[in-house]
């Protein structure tokens, strides 16, 4: 296990959102978590990137506490995208990639030849090779948000974790991103736990689906089996059915709603 | 997205050889534009002196009166601005960028009400006399107010306080202070006549002592300035993901809270409520810095210094045989000049 939830209890102030979840992330493996608005996905991904503490439990990083670490050596192995980032006004994508390399650098030596090539691979790995001196305020939605996933990059961390990288895309967007996602796990080999919204597009991209309720995991394995009308059920209230994808042969969801029922 | 040509030259970030050697040239430029007004603020006065007098005065003094007003008065009101200016300057660009506000000035932590209700108190309560002294207590008063300030941001709080705790409450504290220092001022004339001046904001008549008092705050407040730049701009990308980043939020926050105090505590104290100097020039050197806080906050620091002393001389200038104060001149010259600004461009978003 690459990074590991032990029985967390996970809230903001006093109320308490993630109770007693135990929950496993393997090397190597592009992981998505679902379920319903409020269910704790959100706050679980960020208790697994250290940025918010857990008033139980614990979570473990290649087998050791993630806050007994220092934040820096964290960063250098774990890189994490919250949900819709902003960046101060007039900073180039090269420049916000280039930030990714913090963790690297130290006060006296702010740029190296190894941030200089792990920013040109990042930018060329998103496509955005091209674009390095345009602010980002001027980008489209789908540009921008790989620029962001590039800073992660850049960050040079086998592991990523990216809270719903996809809000706010149209749905060619949405697969441009999931799609370089793929690569990053085909090509560079990383780890991912993202949050999702889509569930199809969550069948189709994940190698393993954990699937939330209420602050618990429901349900933990490859798409197909846990992606059925039964769990939707219990997980979404939704009546639905459940086909094959024509294209990937995953688990294709058609909700059925009141009017055709 | 095809990748295949792509590794071949990456472009640098911060840019390009161009971009870096641009900012260097701007920064080049800054320092030859403080170094005319640094001229013309020894050699311009209410006296007039000759430039042979004043080369005279700065290279072999021999004690005439030119020497003396040159040496005792003008070199160092010419010090005192270059040291409040940059510092202010640094400390607005810091203040702005810890709360992401382009609106925050350097007096937002509670320093500028802090040093005047010190400084009255010292007068009304200690009997105190003579600028020097009331500096020391500005100085205690500025640096107390933010230290108070810090310390109600943070009730509640968990891992340091927010921009907007720490905004509310230097907002609370400073219309405390204001309202206690009103009621001293109109009970005790000497305190009252000290604290107009004081707050209209001057460089005039502070000897070379009190540019010694304050240098060891404002070059301690630099250096934490510098060391805060890179984690500032990790922290420009939010917290989360300065926290991604590896970034300590509460240690970055609370060294730039001990920069912004110690900055503009030192400033405020020796020259009066100058505060709007700290709001105005990094919108000036933010279009030329981009949004890079390693460069922003030296360049907010030679404007802000070139910016009072420019309005210094000036002041000297229009008024003569008197002088307007600093003060004065910046929020005359600077409010039309910084609307103008704002209204031009777009408003920034940090």
């Amino acid at each position: 296990m690459r990074l590991q939830a032990v029985d967390v209890r996970l809230g903001y102030g006093d109320r308490v959102i993630v109770d007693g979840l135990d929950l496993g992330i393997e090397a190597g493996t592009v992981t998505t978590i679902i379920g319903p608005n409020g269910c704790g996905k959100s706050t679980l991904l960020r208790a697994l990137g250290r940025l918010l503490r857990p008033s139980g439990g614990e979570v473990l990083l290649d087998g050791k506490r993630i806050d007994k670490m220092p934040t820096k050596e964290v960063a250098k192995v774990l890189g994490v995208l919250p949900q819709a980032p902003t960046a101060p006004e007039g900073l180039t994508v090269a420049d916000l990639v280039a930030r990714g390399r913090h963790p690297h650098q130290t006060w006296y030596r702010q740029w190296s030849s190894d941030d200089e090539s792990a920013v040109g691979e990042a930018l060329a790995m998103t496509g955005l090779h091209d674009l390095g001196e345009r602010p980002l305020d001027e980008l489209s939605g789908g540009q921008r948000q790989r620029a962001w996933i590039s800073m992660a990059l850049a960050q040079g961390t086998d592991l990523l974790l990216l809270d719903e990288p996809t809000t706010f895309l149209d749905l060619a967007h949405q697969v441009e991103v999931l799609e370089l996602v793929r690569r990053l796990h085909g090509e560079l080999g990383r780890t991912v736990v993202m949050v999702l919204h889509d569930l199809n597009l969550a069948a189709r991209y994940a190698d393993r689906l954990v699937a939330m309720r209420d602050g618990r995991v429901i349900a933990a394995g490859p798409p197909a089996e846990v992606l059925t009308e039964s769990l939707l059920a219990e997980v979404f209230d939704l009546d639905a059915k459940v086909i094959e994808d024509p294209v990937a042969g995953t688990p294709l969801v058609v909700p059925i709603g009141t009017r055709h029922s | 997205m095809s990748t295949t040509t792509a590794v071949a030259r990456p472009p640098s970030p911060g840019g390009t050889r161009t971009v870096r050697g641009r900012r260097l040239l701007v920064l080049a430029a800054l320092f030859g534009i403080l170094a005319v007004a640094a001229v013309l603020s020894i050699a311009i006065g209410a006296k007039p002196v000759p430039l042979a007098d004043v080369w005279h005065g700065l290279a072999s003094p021999s004690g005439t009166e030119n020497d003396i007003i040159v040496r005792s008065l003008r070199v160092p009101r010419t010090a005192i601005g270059v040291m409040a200016g940059i510092a202010l300057g640094v400390a607005g660009a810091l203040m702005q960028g810890h709360t992401r506000n382009p609106l925050a000035d350097p007096g937002l932590l509670g320093v500028t009400q802090g040093a005047a209700f010190a400084m009255v108190l010292s007068i009304i309560a200690f009997g105190v006399t003579g600028l020097h002294a009331y500096i020391w207590f500005g100085l205690a008063g500025a640096l107390t107010a933010s230290v108070g300030v810090f310390a109600l941001g943070m009730v509640g709080g968990r891992g340091g306080p927010t921009p907007v705790a720490l905004a509310l409450a230097g907002t609370a504290v400073s219309s405390f202070l204001y309202a206690l220092t009103s009621a001293l001022v109109l009970m005790d004339e000497q305190a009252m006549d000290v604290f107009r001046f004081w707050q209209a904001g001057s460089i005039a008549a502070r000897g070379a002592d009190t540019a010694w008092q304050v240098l060891p705050f404002i070059a301690a407040g630099l250096v934490l300035a510098l060391v805060n730049a890179p984690a500032l701009n990790a922290l420009s990308l939010g917290e989360d993901v300065a926290r991604a980043l590896g970034q300590n939020v509460t240690l970055t926050r609370t060294v730039g809270v001990a920069a912004v105090t110690l900055l503009s505590g030192a400033s405020v104290a020796a020259c009066g409520a100058l505060s709007f100097l700290g709001l105005m020039v990094p919108h000036l050197a933010r279009p030329l810095s981009g949004p890079d806080h390693r460069w922003l906050l030296p360049y907010s620091g030679l404007m802000g210094a070139c910016a009072l002393l420019l309005a210094d001389v000036a002041g000297r200038v229009v008024a003569r045989p008197g002088e307007l104060e600093v003060g004065v001149v910046l929020a005359l010259a600077g409010a039309p000049f910084f609307v103008a600004l704002v209204r031009r461009r777009k408003p920034v978003r940090l």
